[in-house]
């Protein structure tokens, strides 16, 4: 039932925005998108990965039968609220600075016996087996600090250099395009064609960047972490792909996640 | 898994080395530059050899890192060499159809690792410029270019006026850095990402009176 109910508020709402585009300039084409977005947040699909991701979280489950309820997202074991908005953090049992997903899969490793190799291999595939439960665990644990502001501690040495190395992967030109991340994410107002850019280099504001995923993509039926976000942006890039959790994955989240200080999280978004 | 996961040890040694000998703080180009490479993995076409930097792009990667321009020196130097690669029309025909042109323009495709080594180049122009009026989703990151030649005066691309003209948007669409050292534009001739031809298309597109972009 609710799936048939999301698909018609989609359905509906991509005809007005189709119908929308064609008499649309500037910046009436952008308020069509902006009200469509608005539609659609009225029945969110990212809500089914939310419920599938809480099941996951409480259920026995690995070599272990054991859940994550007890697993330490920085703020003591089995703490979710405002756990997200302090990520990526360094972590003293890893002596690792990790973000939600990769601290999701060492509580995998660690208390449900999950191998850990398989894990990082399984990951990148958003959409089956355990890749698609990561998102899935990924997405409700975010939820639990829906429309709190991110404040990273950014209080340790393995944090800055983690922010400096993101800044120097922000600015890396590179590839066939000379494109580095900064081409399109360092100025105010920009597009590409319409689709407005964050300007990473500072707080965007809140719910914009770094503070808008996981989000749920209307034009794939896919959610997508920031995981996800930051491999497509690599391929749009003309980069090599980045591998899961990777460091440069690490640092660049560092360096939007202190940028944004003071932005508010509307995990689970909704994009076109 | 291991080797991906190196770099977190890395400031505790440097800092440990700089408590010995009173170094300052970490070397952050090297540890970035270990990361880079423990981090990427080739996908089909786009393999590791996309992380190689040009002294162009190694300049202009650490100007923009520290917040500071190139000095006039170095941006002189920069613009000389780049405009040493602009190769130039083999039949002395700068301009082509300007349909095809448009076409082009209007791609984004090409050199990602999920084209392939046959998918055809686009110009991605759309992406960044306003060029045909008709065409409402047009980027913001490069100037409009509709009337381009319009605007410019050029009635008859092959006249002597017009030759100026002509010749400078050839080698800014060849290599975009002869004329601004760090400039955001892809270098589509220098970088082989358009040929020939396909710059001959753009240039009717942007230069040709017929061209709805000078309507």
């Amino acid at each position: 039932m609710k799936h048939a109910v999301v698909h018609r508020r989609l359905l509906a709402a991509t005809l007005a925005l189709s119908a929308g585009a064609a008499f649309a300039q500037g910046n009436t084409a952008l308020d069509g998108i902006a009200k469509y977005r608005e539609m659609l947040q009225d029945g969110n699909p990212a809500e089914l990965f939310e419920m599938k991701g809480e099941e996951l979280w409480k259920q026995k489950r690995g070599p272990k039968n054991a859940s994550l309820e007890q697993c330490d997202l920085g703020k003591g074991p089995g703490v979710l609220k405002g756990a997200f908005t302090e990520l990526p953090r360094y972590f003293a049992d890893t002596g690792k600075v990790m973000d939600l997903e990769t601290r999701l899969i060492h509580c995998m490793v660690t208390l449900q016996g999950f191998n850990e190799a398989d894990l990082y291999k399984a990951a990148p595939s958003i959409g089956r087996g355990e890749g698609a439960n990561l998102v899935a665990i990924t997405t409700y644990v975010a939820t639990q600090s829906k429309g709190m502001r991110f404040n990273l501690p950014f209080n340790t040495e393995q944090e800055k250099t983690m922010y400096e190395v993101g800044k120097r992967l922000f600015f890396q030109r590179g590839g066939p395009h000379d494109f580095a991340c900064a081409t399109c994410h360092n100025t105010d107002g920009g597009r590409i064609r319409l689709q407005e850019l964050p300007n990473l280099t500072k707080n965007p504001g809140d719910g914009v960047g770094f503070a808008a995923w996981p989000a749920y993509r209307v034009s794939n039926s896919q959610m997508w972490t920031m995981q996800k976000r930051l491999n497509d942006c690599y391929r749009q890039q003309r980069f090599p792909e980045p591998k899961f959790g990777s460091d440069v994955t690490i640092a660049l989240s560092v360096y939007m996640g202190v940028n944004s200080k003071g932005s508010e999280s509307i995990v689970p978004a909704i994009k076109r | 898994m291991k080797k991906a996961f190196s770099l977190a040890l890395i400031p505790v040694a440097a800092l440990a080395l700089s408590a010995c000998s009173g170094l300052g703080s970490p070397d952050y180009d090297k540890i970035h530059a270990e990361a880079v490479k423990a981090s990427f993995q080739a996908n089909g076409i786009a393999t590791l050899d996309y992380l190689k930097q040009d002294p162009s792009n190694e300049l202009c990667s650490a100007a923009d890192v520290a917040g500071k321009p190139l000095d006039e020196k170095t941006t002189k130097a920069l613009e000389e060499a780049e405009m040493k690669t602009i190769k130039w029309p083999s039949d002395g025909k700068f301009l082509g159809d300007w349909k095809k042109g448009e076409t082009i323009a209007q791609s984004g495709r090409g050199l990602t690792w999920t084209d392939t080594a046959t998918t055809v180049n686009g110009g991605n122009c759309y992406n960044c410029h306003q060029i045909d009026k008709k065409e409402i989703s047009f980027g913001n990151l490069g100037p409009s270019l509709y009337n381009y030649g319009k605007l410019r005066g050029v009635t008859d691309p092959n006249s002597p006026q017009a030759k100026a003209i002509v010749e400078y948007t050839w080698g800014k669409l060849w290599n975009s850095r002869a004329y601004n050292a760090c400039s955001q534009m892809p270098r589509a001739g220098h970088k082989g990402i358009l040929n020939e031809q396909n710059l001959k298309d753009i240039m009717a597109l942007l230069l040709d009176p017929q061209s709805p972009v000078n309507q």
